[in-house]
């Protein structure tokens, strides 16, 4: 097209130019989503290493309890800040923000850049904290993703853990200096006609997202901070030696925390409307409740953090707050679920390789959900709380519904940000091996922790044998599925096959639809002006 | 638009009523396999067995929350199946353009509040009863080190000692692996518990299924729960906040015995543990004072 001449007057970097010196929203886009499969390989490595472990009864592959620690530290932070945020936020975010509302690109593009470019820097001081020391005489950080102190200041004084903050600081400026530039692009930059309530329903989801983490991010940051100074410069925050308190720093990470699981599912949540809308050739059912139930989510997200420490000492009254505003949250994800189905009602539906993703999301988001609504309860936490209900139920939402709605959205734009389409037998492969495999993985777990079994052990009595090794065998299942991923997207590569500006056919309504796939370099040679 | 909002009804009337059929199975089914016992067993997808009034309030509770997000699981998943066979493409080639049903909406967002509320109810009762400490007939207070725990007998004098995971290679037949100790807290039948929680280096979290408590231990700060046992037997929990290489290894094992079994136990106990008393008493005001001192493991307790 006459796109690519138009690039190459503009100067178009070439070359590693391109990439590491990149403002494209595109480039960078593609950026984060090959450092979140890189992330995600990682991440995956060191659950297969944990669910190994757990196979059978006994140690039997790490050498002590610690390095099982640090696998299951490394696989929470890995999955979570360098594996589901780069792909969903930072990779789609990226890529089809700017296409949907017609904007030219980022606000802040060379800020995009600097965005992008922390994360590898941030991911490598974390890889690095495993081979330093930790506890002494071992290496790794292996205090959980949650770092709760003292474990995380006078349990391991190695420098192991102050790598691992310092690789959380960049992450989190990365996703801070990220949310301001979405931010800005979403109030100023939507093309001519396109109002709040026109914008797509993912715009939304990323906005509301940016704000979470605008406002979440520097709790943890400080929380951090806090550690840090608590470990190497005499401060006692959360030291009840010096008149600290460890049980501060747990408020002051949930009140992070919290948030962050939004963070997470809230993009999936914005791209789900829009493939469960285009496949069944209806518009998004109840698109207004569907945005602000989502702004409803993130607001109460807010000011449910404690039911995460229902054990540590919290007053009763303090408990019973936090129980009514958690049950809360399950109106708004209510609407959401329901106003999906009725998307799909009266559509004529085809179910292609995303649309598959979008309804096996639909389902286990559901199963996530009501186990959500049993762990509000404080007088039940009792019996749950650290055990293999909550690693089940946390899994059932993000691994399984932020991450059915990664490949929900992977195979949805893959076409449009590669401009090949992927093999359509291979994708539902994958759909079904990673849906059986993750169900045999998780819904054991539900079993276990209501029989008893503590999480983040890496031993366990016999009697937990039997479900373990289903479980096992299920997550072995989960990390063959990512093989067959992989081989599709080598594959999609390899074969070349073109696919069309829109290859979903009238459903498909948003703006990215109405250029070429791939995109040119610059996406937009008039501004677009929106009708709708 | 009328005839869409029949379709809507007929929708919902078949998965409410295949709801009502589906749970029906699977509660027969699930029912069948919730056997309670002290120990968890294989395949185990129940609770383990209760010995107090608490720790039954909250498997009633429980079982109620589980009968109702089956219904809500089932209830979603027999509507998504029915949408997407009903409305394949194949079924319905031109689809609506209906996107808004006013009263719909606000019906799917008023009956989970009616639902929440439901369950609200129960659940503050619970977490009231859990809180409401009768007066105690008996006071212990454990103290979680890296990696075992110790127990002092408040009303007893000078009665404290350690209970430490016994190893594989020592565990005598019966005993199972990974929750025995080498002292086991000792507690007499149907009288009120209190137990007092601290840690002394890094957060642990003293639990037992059996009992429905379950509460952190935490460096500085002292946490009480309290349980009236119903039941002679041996209850096993596990240390349930990550603490270190040897989180896995710190189990708390409690025998409910009689009255005369009790007071029998507490004069041996006195003499067996004696000897250690003044290593003891160290330890253990060091522990929950600051953190970072260890208890010196201390030999040939058993």
């Amino acid at each position: 097209m006459s796109a690519n001449a138009h690039a190459v007057d503009h100067h178009t970097p070439t070359g590693w130019k391109r990439w590491l010196m990149s403002t494209n929203h595109k480039d960078i886009g593609t950026l984060y989503l090959i450092f979140a499969l890189v992330g995600g390989i990682i991440g995956g490595v060191m659950s297969m290493m944990i669910r190994y472990e757990l196979l059978e009864p006994t140690m039997n592959y790490f050498p002590s309890g610690h390095e099982f620690n640090v696998a299951v530290t490394a696989h929470g932070l890995i999955m979570i800040f360098f594996m589901i945020m780069p792909a969903l936020f930072g990779g789609f975010g990226n890529w089809m923000v700017p296409l949907m509302i017609g904007a030219p690109d980022m606000a802040f593009p060379r800020m995009n850049n600097i965005s992008f470019w922390l994360l590898p820097a941030a991911l490598t001081l974390l890889v690095l904290s495993m081979f330093v020391e930790g506890p002494a005489g071992q290496n790794g950080v292996g205090g959980g993703w949650t770092m709760y102190a003292p474990l995380s200041t006078s349990g391991q004084p190695g420098p192991a853990m102050d790598f691992a903050i310092l690789s959380l600081h960049l992450a989190g400026a990365s996703s801070i200096l990220g949310s301001i530039n979405f931010i800005t692009t979403i109030f100023n930059m939507r093309a001519p006609g396109m109002t709040m309530h026109k914008m797509p329903l993912f715009v939304w989801s990323i906005l509301i997202t940016a704000f979470l983490l605008v406002l979440a991010l520097p709790v943890l940051a400080g929380a951090i901070t806090m550690l840090l100074t608590d470990r190497n410069f005499g401060t006692s925050f959360f030291d009840p030696a010096g008149g600290g308190d460890p049980v501060l720093f747990q408020h002051l990470f949930w009140f992070f925390g919290h948030p962050e699981v939004y963070i997470i599912i809230l993009p999936a949540f914005g791209l789900i409307s829009h493939i469960v809308s285009t496949f069944s050739r209806k518009p998004v059912f109840g698109y207004l409740g569907m945005a602000y139930a989502m702004a409803a989510i993130g607001a109460v997200g807010f000011v449910v953090w404690a039911h995460h420490m229902y054990t540590s000492g919290i007053s009763v009254n303090t408990q019973a707050y936090f129980l009514g505003a958690t049950l809360v949250i399950a109106v708004p994800t209510g609407v959401k679920v329901f106003s999906w189905i009725a998307t799909m009602w009266g559509g004529s539906i085809r179910f292609t390789v995303p649309m598959v993703w979008a309804i096996g999301f639909i389902f286990l988001f559901t199963v996530g959900g009501v186990t959500g609504v049993v762990l509000a309860n404080p007088g039940i936490d009792r019996a749950m709380h650290d055990t293999y209900y909550v690693v089940a139920h946390f899994h059932y939402v993000l691994s399984m519904g932020a991450v059915f709605g990664l490949f929900a959205g992977w195979y949805y734009w893959f076409p449009k940000m590669s401009g090949y389409m992927y093999n359509e037998t291979i994708g539902h492969i994958h759909f079904w091996v990673t849906f059986i495999g993750v169900n045999l993985a998780f819904f054991p777990q539900h079993f276990l922790g209501i029989a008893g079994m503590p999480r983040r052990i890496a031993d366990y009595p016999d009697s937990y044998a039997a479900w373990n090794y289903v479980s096992s065998i299920g997550a072995f299942m989960g990390g063959f599925a990512v093989l067959i991923f992989i081989f599709g997207v080598i594959l999609a590569f390899m074969k070349k096959e073109k696919a069309a500006a829109n290859p979903w056919g009238e459903g498909a309504t948003t703006l990215e639809w109405s250029v070429s796939s791939p995109p040119a370099f610059h996406s937009y040679d008039n501004l677009p002006r929106f009708k709708g | 638009m009328d005839c869409k909002s029949l379709k809507l009804g007929k929708g919902f009337a078949f998965a409410v009523f295949a709801t009502a059929f589906f749970s029906f199975v699977v509660l027969l089914f699930v029912q069948g396999a919730l056997a309670e016992s002290t120990l968890p067993v294989s395949y185990q997808t129940g609770f383990q067995g209760a010995v107090t009034e608490v720790a039954e309030d909250i498997h009633s509770f429980h079982a109620f929350l589980f009968y109702l997000i089956t219904v809500v699981t089932i209830f979603v998943t027999v509507l998504l199946l029915y949408t997407i066979y009903r409305f394949r493409e194949g079924a319905n080639p031109i689809p609506s353009t209906n996107a808004h049903h006013t009263l719909l909406e606000v019906a799917w967002t008023i009956a989970p509040i009616i639902i929440l509320l439901v369950i609200s109810i129960p659940s503050f009762r619970l977490l009231y009863k859990q809180y409401s400490f009768p007066k105690p007939d008996v006071v212990i207070k454990a103290t979680g080190n890296q990696w075992y725990w110790s127990y002092s007998y408040k009303d007893q004098g000078e009665l404290e000692f350690d209970s430490y995971m016994v190893k594989d290679e020592d565990l005598k037949p019966g005993q199972p692996r990974l929750l025995t100790t080498d002292n086991a807290v000792v507690v007499p039948i149907n009288k009120v518990v209190e137990v007092h929680i601290v840690a002394s280096d890094v957060l642990h979290n003293w639990t037992v299924p059996a009992f429905g408590v379950k509460s952190d231990a935490v460096p500085g700060r002292l946490l009480r729960t309290w349980f009236k046992a119903t039941k002679l037997g041996t209850y096993y929990g596990q240390c349930s906040e990550l603490c270190g290489k040897d989180h896995a290894f710190m189990p708390i094992m409690v025998k409910v015995v009689s009255d005369a079994d009790y007071a029998a136990w507490l004069v041996k106990a006195k003499e067996e543990f004696a000897s250690l008393e003044s290593a003891k008493k160290f330890a253990s005001r060091q522990g929950g004072l600051k953190y970072g001192v260890r208890t010196a493991r201390l030999s040939g307790v058993k």
